[in-house]
């Protein structure tokens, strides 16, 4: 269980810290049409974000902001993204993940659309990893509760 | 049994070794990889998917099925690890639930 820190210095360099690790960690996921990132990168620096606040503001504080039960549905929702993306184009009229026929829905050319199904599928990609790091993060940092069994 | 087994995998290792003898050189332009599909994906990125970044096309366009899979394993993978770590609400009370 990792408690709140004592250290004013942590606590606050950690609050200033985080506003720009999410930001980065956007802009990785954004920006991966353009430069090296996408999904998986941005993901992790966005769990990690999520990490430096446990550690800092103690678990229990950030449970409150994503709790166990939402990481769990944001996780299997970024998969569900990308498979619904993939059995969308399906349904348009293509193959699976054929993110060219998302044209008909998108006032763009197929090329353009295959770009921001690339865009969609990242984001869900960083959704699910995110939510996982979180997960398996949360988990482990919380394990030693058991052994007190006070609660 | 402990001699067979190193016995059979030296053999497999010797044979999987033998193998590597033919694979083509580390970045050799010649090889079947270099000739078949890495330059067709290099020349059609921008045009198919209007993306610069060939890694990015390849990986969530041409290679959309693999990702998908990763992405399930990564989810996969945090599954298994709450189900095996979270902790029980309810310590030492076994005669509820």
């Amino acid at each position: 269980m990792i408690r709140e820190s004592q250290d004013v210095i942590v606590k606050t360099l950690a609050r200033l810290l985080v506003p720009f690790i999410v930001i980065y960690a956007l802009y990785v996921v954004m920006h991966g049409h353009h430069s090296p990132g996408g999904g998986f990168q941005g993901g992790v620096i966005l769990a990690a974000s999520f990490v430096l606040l446990a550690i800092s503001q103690g678990l229990d504080k950030i449970r409150q902001r994503l709790s166990e039960k939402t990481a769990g549905i944001l996780s299997s929702l970024g998969v569900l993204i990308y498979a619904g993306i993939g059995l969308l184009c399906l349904l348009l009229g293509g193959k699976y993940l054929d993110y060219g026929k998302l044209s008909k829905l998108l006032p763009v050319e197929p090329a353009q659309a295959r770009s921001l199904g690339i865009l969609g599928v990242e984001i869900g990609v960083a959704l699910a990893v995110m939510a996982v790091m979180c997960l398996i993060v949360f988990t482990i940092f919380s394990f030693d509760e058991d052994s007190g069994g006070d609660e | 049994m402990k001699i067979f087994s190193l016995i059979s995998a030296v053999v497999v290792g010797v044979a999987l070794i033998y193998g590597t003898m033919d694979m083509p050189e580390w970045g050799d332009p010649n090889s079947p990889a270099s000739t078949h599909v890495s330059p067709y994906y290099l020349e059609h990125s921008i045009e198919h998917a209007a993306t610069p970044n060939v890694v990015t096309t390849v990986l969530a366009d041409y290679r959309g099925y693999d990702t998908l899979g990763e992405t399930t394993v990564i989810f996969t993978a945090g599954i298994a690890v709450v189900l095996l770590l979270r902790k029980r609400r309810k310590t030492g009370g076994e005669d509820d639930e």
